[in-house]
């Protein structure tokens, strides 16, 4: 009893002095839905934790934990990091919305940072990439390379994140290809390598030559390569392996300047809850080497598309469009403005299917 | 909607691949919960076996090769679990989840420098004509020699725990451990070789997902497999046949409500996405309203003083 009290004690006190001693360290944590080796999401978040550390040196400890699950077990890492000293907390999935807003009231002076999600609080900022505009270019490469019209679309949970890249994709291949059709799967996973693998097997057996992804692994991009004749993009990190086929080129996700950034804010004590969106232009959102499998003329025309996006003299959710009801949505010239599209809930005209509550 | 995208023959031939890793884990693990043994262990002895496969296949260029890797990893890392409930005596499900945790740790450590790398093609069955025929061709005849070992070990485990006297042997240990002790059967012997049976059965599983199903190397890429298959032997109350059937039923609602999907059927996905475990656990209910129960010892430490 006295020997376990002793031990309890001291550890107790090596805590004490382990957590001055790193006062004068800014300690930034990170939670990630997947493992940092998953080739896509996640890896591309810990390229940006490995950035603040590069950046910062021995001003920073940054903290992670991998694969945590969305719901309870995530309020659980959190409360864990805050309580181990953290300054500033980043979530780095949707489903960390509503953990990361319960934990942030209790840690007041604790920042916390939350991916893609909408609601912001005094301690809470909310950051997001334009992922979309990626999707525009892709669907142009998309509808112009299909040559059996359908186009396969793994989706992860109908959200506005991912219906929004649905959209934006079925737009760009239809305007090159009034006969594309869009066949969607849900996975309802981010991260699940068999299942995104049986369901591109899925979607190519049904007859798609082209498959986007909108789920986390490497998967899909080997299960095209088995069956040859199809084309796939990477997601959110480049999957160069799979280049040039059956990868022609992906949507790459670049948060370092962004974590820097914020880390830096926490530093000077000018930190406050913003939300940010940013997409080709600022750099956040990256388009892959188009590999040399696409045609000359189509890569030109899906490279001036980036460049159209990036400059804004083109928005990719630009009027006239109808939703899928048929009921008008934008008028000729009209784009869409964020706050519809950060809650998009809608398929555009022409995609069949329905989308899941 | 559209059914007739969906091919029927290719539907079957790939429900049997979607179902094969959770058949051999599953497997693995009713022999030795019928040991009298619970080990929670089996999703980090899959995702072990996973890289090792993977790895051996790679390094070696035999898919062969991989598999015995595979199974062997899969069983060294079982001796863990072994040297912890059968020597050190300590408790059965604590020592299984550490199991799990460490795997996979273990794992994500081993598979470093084999991300993006695409490993050797496993060649699949070819018998000139059979595997030609229309529908029966590509759904019994042409399909990789692991699937087949699957339903292979299915029939062995249930011919050896029905008729044989090795099962009759391995059963008692796991009904009544201090009986058998009696009756001068060696408990810990027979049970730490049901333990390394079940972890190269779930080190196999592992390695087709790596090197058959997906095929490639993914952190934590059997994603719960795992944790399903031992699901599935307790609700196919231990038997060898339903735990196949329970396999091919999982894997088959899984690939038919993908298919469904696609097809645009008006069925809301949410149902679609629970179907498989719905669906599963409702026939293997149905089915265990027999007397079948668990073994009597299951979970239990043994020690000959007691």
């Amino acid at each position: 009893m006295k020997f376990t009290s002793l031990l309890a004690t001291a550890a107790m006190a090596l805590g004490l002095a382990t957590g001055a001693m790193a006062e004068d360290k800014t300690k930034v944590g990170f939670v990630y839905v997947g493992p940092v080796g998953d080739g896509g999401w996640t890896y591309e978040h810990n390229q940006g934790r490995l950035a603040v550390e590069e950046h910062f040196g021995d001003k920073v400890e940054t903290v992670f934990v991998e694969s945590v699950p969305e719901g309870p077990d995530a309020e659980r890492v959190m409360t864990q990091m805050a309580l181990e000293g953290a300054d500033l907390i980043f979530t780095t999935s949707f489903g960390y919305m509503d953990p990361t807003i319960n934990v942030a009231k209790k840690f007041p002076k604790v920042k916390f940072e939350h991916a893609t999600g909408y609601k912001q609080a005094e301690n809470v900022s909310v950051y997001s990439a334009r992922f979309y505009e990626g999707r525009a270019v892709q669907g142009t490469i998309a509808g112009r390379m299909t040559k059996s019209n359908i186009v396969g679309y793994i989706g992860s949970y109908p959200i506005p994140e991912v219906i929004r890249g649905i959209n934006s994709a079925f737009i760009h291949a239809r305007k090159v290809n009034p006969d594309v059709q869009f066949k969607i799967v849900w996975a309802y996973t981010w991260f699940d390598p068999a299942k995104e693998a049986d369901a591109a097997k899925v979607l190519i057996e049904q007859g798609a030559d082209v498959i986007l992804q909108h789920t986390d692994s490497t998967a899909p991009q080997a299960a095209a390569q088995a069956a040859g004749n199809v084309i796939t993009f990477g997601q959110a990190s480049d999957m160069a392996e799979y280049a040039p086929l059956p990868r022609v080129s992906s949507i790459i996700d670049n948060w370092a300047p962004y974590y820097i950034a914020r880390t830096q804010a926490v530093m000077d004590g000018t930190w406050t809850s913003t939300s940010t969106w940013d997409g080709i232009g600022p750099g956040m959102v990256g388009i892959g080497e188009i590999s040399d499998a696409v045609p000359a003329e189509v890569k030109a025309e899906a490279l001036a598309l980036k460049d159209a996006i990036a400059s804004g003299a083109y928005h990719p959710f630009t009027g006239p469009l109808k939703k899928q009801d048929g009921s008008d949505w934008l008028a000729e010239g009209e784009t869409a403005d964020d706050g519809t599209l950060a809650g998009m809930n809608f398929y555009v005209e022409g995609i069949e299917g329905d989308i899941p509550n | 909607m559209d059914l007739s995208a969906i091919n029927p023959v290719l539907l079957v031939a790939s429900l049997m691949v979607a179902a094969t890793p959770l058949l051999l884990a599953a497997i693995g693990e009713l022999v030795v919960e019928r040991a009298g043994v619970l080990n929670l262990g089996v999703e980090g002895m899959m995702i072990v076996g996973a890289i090792s496969g993977f790895a051996i296949a790679v390094e070696t260029g035999s898919p062969w090769l991989g598999f015995i890797g595979a199974a062997v990893g899969g069983a060294i890392l079982s001796l863990l679990f072994v040297v912890l409930t059968q020597v050190a005596l300590a408790n059965q499900v604590a020592s299984g989840l550490a199991l799990t945790l460490f795997g996979l740790g273990l794992s994500a450590l081993m598979g470093q420098s084999y991300v993006g790398i695409k490993p050797p093609a496993m060649g699949k069955l070819d018998i000139p004509v059979l595997s030609d025929l229309p529908v029966v061709g590509p759904i019994l005849f042409s399909h990789d020699l692991i699937l087949y070992l699957g339903i292979a070990l299915t029939a062995a485990v249930w011919w050896m725990l029905k008729y044989s006297r090795m099962g009759l042997i391995l059963r008692a240990v796991g009904e009544n451990h201090d009986a058998a002790h009696a009756l001068g059967y060696k408990v810990i012997r027979i049970r730490i070789l049901a333990i390394l049976f079940g972890g190269a059965c779930a080190g196999l599983g592992g390695a087709y997902i790596s090197l058959i199903r997906v095929p490639q190397w993914t952190e934590g890429m059997t994603a719960g497999v795992g944790w399903i298959a031992l699901a599935l032997v307790v609700f196919a109350s231990w038997k060898p046949w339903r735990a196949l059937l329970g396999a091919y039923l999982f894997g088959g609602v899984t690939v038919i409500q993908l298919n469904l999907q696609a097809a645009g059927v008006a069925i809301p996905v949410e149902y679609l996405a629970m179907s498989p475990y719905v669906i599963t656990i409702l026939v293997l209910v149905i089915l265990s309203a027999d007397k079948s129960r668990a073994p009597a010892s299951l979970g239990r430490i043994f020690h000959a003083s007691h």
